[in-house]
């Protein structure tokens, strides 16, 4: 059994404020999850939930106040596992006076990469992530999707086992998603692990083999994006108009109605009889389409659910 | 093996800094055997600093009338040192900030009084009070300090006459001054002006080591008085009874003195071996005068 | 190229694009050309304006930039988060506390150089001549850089745990404090008090920079002990080591924004 590329165990972060910092804020609760090694996992939730919390934990740039949390392996302490570790900082931001070419190379020291291969790392990578015309202005003069694209980069430059990008779509125009949304196939198909956070919900259902949900700091869900949907059967949708006659098609009862056009919603198995009964009812069918289930009504469900849980609490003066 | 790095780190600090005490002090004694403190006193030209401080030049002088003040008390405390910046460092701070009284009043004072208690140069003590009188004519009490200088350090009673003469005609004089200019005509050095003045000084003075020193002369002035005042009833008891006498007690048995003369120290007179009256070797004024007289 | 070496270049790098140094240097340049004049209206005392005004511009221009670079260090580098990136590299916190430390003291070296070199060019437009005594005024230069590293260690220290403008601050208290030691020591016992004890050891502990004041002796070509000049490295060395010590902790525990 390969050892999960990330894991966490109980991972929380309080973070003690007002006077004599006495209050806790609670960012992170309880967080226990596990990224297998070769997937792409996506870190999903509203602003402030979490996600950028548990990637610093997990990067080390800040401690936890209980729990663990191991990368590769390894605790999240050992500094030297990062050699295997690439990550993409939420709005990155970079010596503002030095060059993208600069900026790769100085950080691709770290790897300790020698200087020919360094050179033609830097190379390859600003034409990967498109920036191979504008290596050499000081990036003070760049944009934010420049410097998006420099961060994604700077992330993957050293051919990292485990990549780790936080909000890696933010600021960049579609052309730029699409981009980069192929990087991360690509990474994908090479082997390679991969946890993104994001709010874009259609980028996860479209990247991810599994997504993870926080809301308020704690984990609500995992799996993969169908399975949360929890929606097992399909259903099918008609859309069509009926001029007039009220009588025979008993459906109408169960159809909503804008004017002259209906929508019926009904299961797989009745789709063909009630095509026929439409037919013999000379109704006019204006489209039949498969529901699709999405991501965005159970990331809605869990977000008012949490919210009504939290005034709830209030209310009960807690 | 956080805590006990954490633990690590602290013990490490604090030998660090046990390390820093000990090479200090082996910087100390090196530098005081190369260092000579006039060395550091490079830009003596009093103008040119003025000019280069702008509107600082108060607040640079003052610096620099705390740093004579430092300087003196450094020099009184080690025994054996000069105090040779002590003029240029008093001439900075009074060209820097002309109203700077108390420089003018104590740095007079450590400039004229003899060595172990200042420069011994009673000259550039006046030279220093002039620029104050120049710089603050209505000041009477420098007129006093100046006329104390010429009295006691310099032994110019004309002069010292004189000083209290003008600064009796101060605003706000005291009327003494115009007292005293007339006996120090007249007398030049007598006990009482010498009194009175080391008195005034006791208790105006606000820095212990000027008071301790003021009350030393005073204790001195009148044992020298008292001493003056037994040789005289020696030649008294010379001339009765015609040889003069060994010791005090025939003194008082002859019925000259009631009681045992002491020091104001309480420490008895005796008659030295010329049967002149003198303080007890016990007593500590005894050194003390020998300082104050050694400097005559 | 080791880590510590990458950052302090890096440090370096950005010191040299930061035009505001060529400013100072420039400002110091100057100071020289004034001393010279200077010594002009005087008589005889050309070389000792030279070099007392050179050495204290050399000194005064070095604790600016020792500052005001300092305190920003790390500060930033947390403000502008350009530390995440970095961190995330297989890279010791304090391997970039002590890459910062070089980058800085290299680039105070270089600048400090570059006045030097206008000290002696001021010398010997006066003198016409150099002569083995004037080699002190570099035991001088040495000791002001020394006295420098102490200074940037300080800021480092500020610069890991709180904001630049208090960190400023701090470093100016330090400097006083750091030069008024030595009279601290003879302050009067009896005057103070129950405070005597304090002052005392306060008096060892904090920096003492009069140890590097040798600018009199520099000026009248008298020498320089070798002691105290191996004294005072180890000073400075052992002082930089602690407090970067220090600073180390406080960064290793920090939590980033």
């Amino acid at each position: 059994m390969t050892v999960p590329a990330i894991e966490t165990e109980k991972l929380t972060k309080e973070y003690p404020y007002g006077f004599l910092n006495l209050k806790k804020k609670i960012s992170l609760e309880n967080l226990t999850m596990q990224v297998d090694s070769g997937e792409v996992f996506g870190f999903l939730g509203p602003n402030g939930a979490g996600k950028s919390t548990t990637i610093k934990l997990l990067m080390g740039l800040i401690f936890p106040t209980s729990g663990t949390a191991r990368l590769l392996g390894k605790p999240t302490s050992n500094i030297e596992m990062h050699r295997d570790i690439g990550y993409l900082p939420e709005q990155p931001y970079f010596y503002d006076y030095l060059t993208a070419a600069e900026v790769l190379d100085y950080f691709a020291k770290f790897y300790d990469l020698p200087a020919a291969d360094r050179k033609d790392r830097v190379r390859r990578m600003l034409r990967k992530v498109g920036l191979e015309t504008a290596g050499d202005i000081q990036l003070r003069k760049y944009s934010k999707g420049m410097l998006q694209r420099v961060g994604l980069a700077q992330a993957i430059l050293h051919d990292p086992q485990l990549v780790i990008l936080d909000e890696p779509m933010s600021g960049l125009d579609p052309v730029g998603r699409r981009e980069v949304r192929d990087i991360i196939l690509e990474l994908k198909n090479a082997g390679k692990t991969i946890l993104f956070s994001t709010h874009i919900l259609s980028d996860a259902e479209m990247l991810c083999d599994r997504v993870g949900v926080i809301v308020s700091g704690r984990l609500q869900g995992v799996g993969a994006p169908g399975e949360l949907v929890g929606v097992q059967t399909h259903k099918m949708e008609i859309l069509f108009s009926l001029a007039g006659t009220q009588n025979t098609v008993r459906l109408l009862s169960h159809a909503t109605r804008t004017g002259d056009r209906y929508r019926l919603e009904l299961p797989e198995a009745e789709l063909y009889p009630a095509l026929d009964q439409l037919r013999d009812a000379s109704a006019k069918i204006l489209s039949v389409a498969q529901v699709k289930p999405s991501l965005e009504e159970y990331f809605m469900h869990l977000v008012s659910a949490d919210r009504a849980q939290a005034s709830a609490v209030e209310v009960s003066g807690k | 093996m956080n805590l006990r790095s954490k633990w690590l780190q602290a013990v490490l600090i604090v030998l660090g800094f046990a390390g820093v005490w000990r090479l200090q002090v082996a910087i100390d004694t090196e530098r005081a055997s190369v260092i000579r403190e006039s060395d550091e006193l490079l830009l003596t030209s009093p103008r040119m600093l003025k000019l280069m401080s702008f509107e600082f030049a108060p607040l640079l002088g003052q610096i620099y009338w705390t740093r004579a003040v430092q300087y003196y008390g450094e020099q009184h405390a080690t025994p054996g040192k000069d105090f040779n910046s002590l003029w240029p460092l008093l001439d900075i701070a009074t060209t820097l900030d002309p109203n700077l009284l108390p420089a003018y009043r104590f740095g007079s004072m450590f400039l004229s009084a003899h060595a172990p208690g200042g420069a011994g140069r009673p000259d550039l003590a006046v030279s220093l009070l002039q620029r104050g009188i120049r710089e603050n004519p209505d000041y009477w009490r420098f007129y006093q300090d100046l006329g104390f200088i010429y009295y006691m350090d310099a032994k110019d009673y004309p002069k010292a006459a004189q000083a209290f003469e003008e600064g009796s005609r101060r605003p706000n004089a005291h009327i003494w001054m115009r007292v005293m200019a007339a006996k120090v005509a007249a007398e030049g050095e007598s006990f009482e002006t010498s009194m009175f003045l080391w008195r005034d000084v006791y208790q105006t003075a606000i820095d212990p080591d000027t008071k301790k020193g003021a009350l030393a002369h005073l204790q001195v002035l009148q044992a020298r008085q008292d001493c003056k005042q037994l040789d005289a009833l020696s030649e008294e008891y010379e001339k009765r009874l015609g040889h003069r006498p060994s010791n005090l007690n025939q003194l008082i048995q002859s019925g000259m003195l009631s009681v045992m003369p002491g020091d104001p120290l309480g420490f008895a007179y005796i008659l030295d071996e010329n049967g002149k009256a003198q303080l007890n070797p016990r007593s500590p004024l005894a050194e003390k005068k020998k300082l104050f007289d050694a400097v005559k | 190229m080791t880590h510590i070496g990458a950052i302090g270049l890096n440090t370096f790098r950005e010191a040299v694009r930061d035009r505001v140094l060529y400013n100072l240097v420039f400002f110091a340049l100057v100071m020289m050309g004034a001393a010279v004049l200077v010594g002009q209206i005087s008589i005889g005392i050309e070389e000792i304006v030279i070099v007392s005004l050179g050495l204290s511009a050399i000194s005064f221009i070095g604790l600016l930039m020792a500052v005001f670079i300092g305190v920003g260090l790390v500060s930033k580098e947390m403000d502008k988060r350009t530390i995440y990136a970095l961190l995330s590299k297989p890279v010791r916190r304090w391997e970039f506390l002590l890459g910062k430390f070089t980058g800085l003291i290299f680039t105070l070296v270089v600048n400090t150089a570059a006045m030097a070199a206008g000290l002696f060019a001021s010398l010997l437009y006066v003198k016409h001549h150099l002569e083995r005594t004037d080699a002190i005024v570099l035991v001088a230069v040495y000791f002001v850089l020394l006295k420098l590293a102490i200074i940037v260690s300080l800021a480092l220290l500020f610069s890991c745990s709180t904001s630049s403008l208090l960190s400023i601050l701090y470093c100016a208290g330090f400097y006083v404090a750091g030069s008024f030691v030595q009279q601290m020591r003879t302050l009067r016992a009896d005057l103070l008090g129950p405070f005597a004890g304090v002052m005392r050891w306060l008096s060892y502990l904090l920096p003492n920079f009069q140890n590097f004041s040798v600018t009199g002796l520099a000026a009248h070509g008298v020498p320089v002990p070798r002691t105290l000049i191996l004294q005072n490295t180890l000073y400075a060395a052992l002082y930089c080591a602690i407090v970067l010590a220090a600073a180390s902790m406080i960064l290793s525990r920090r939590n980033l924004k």
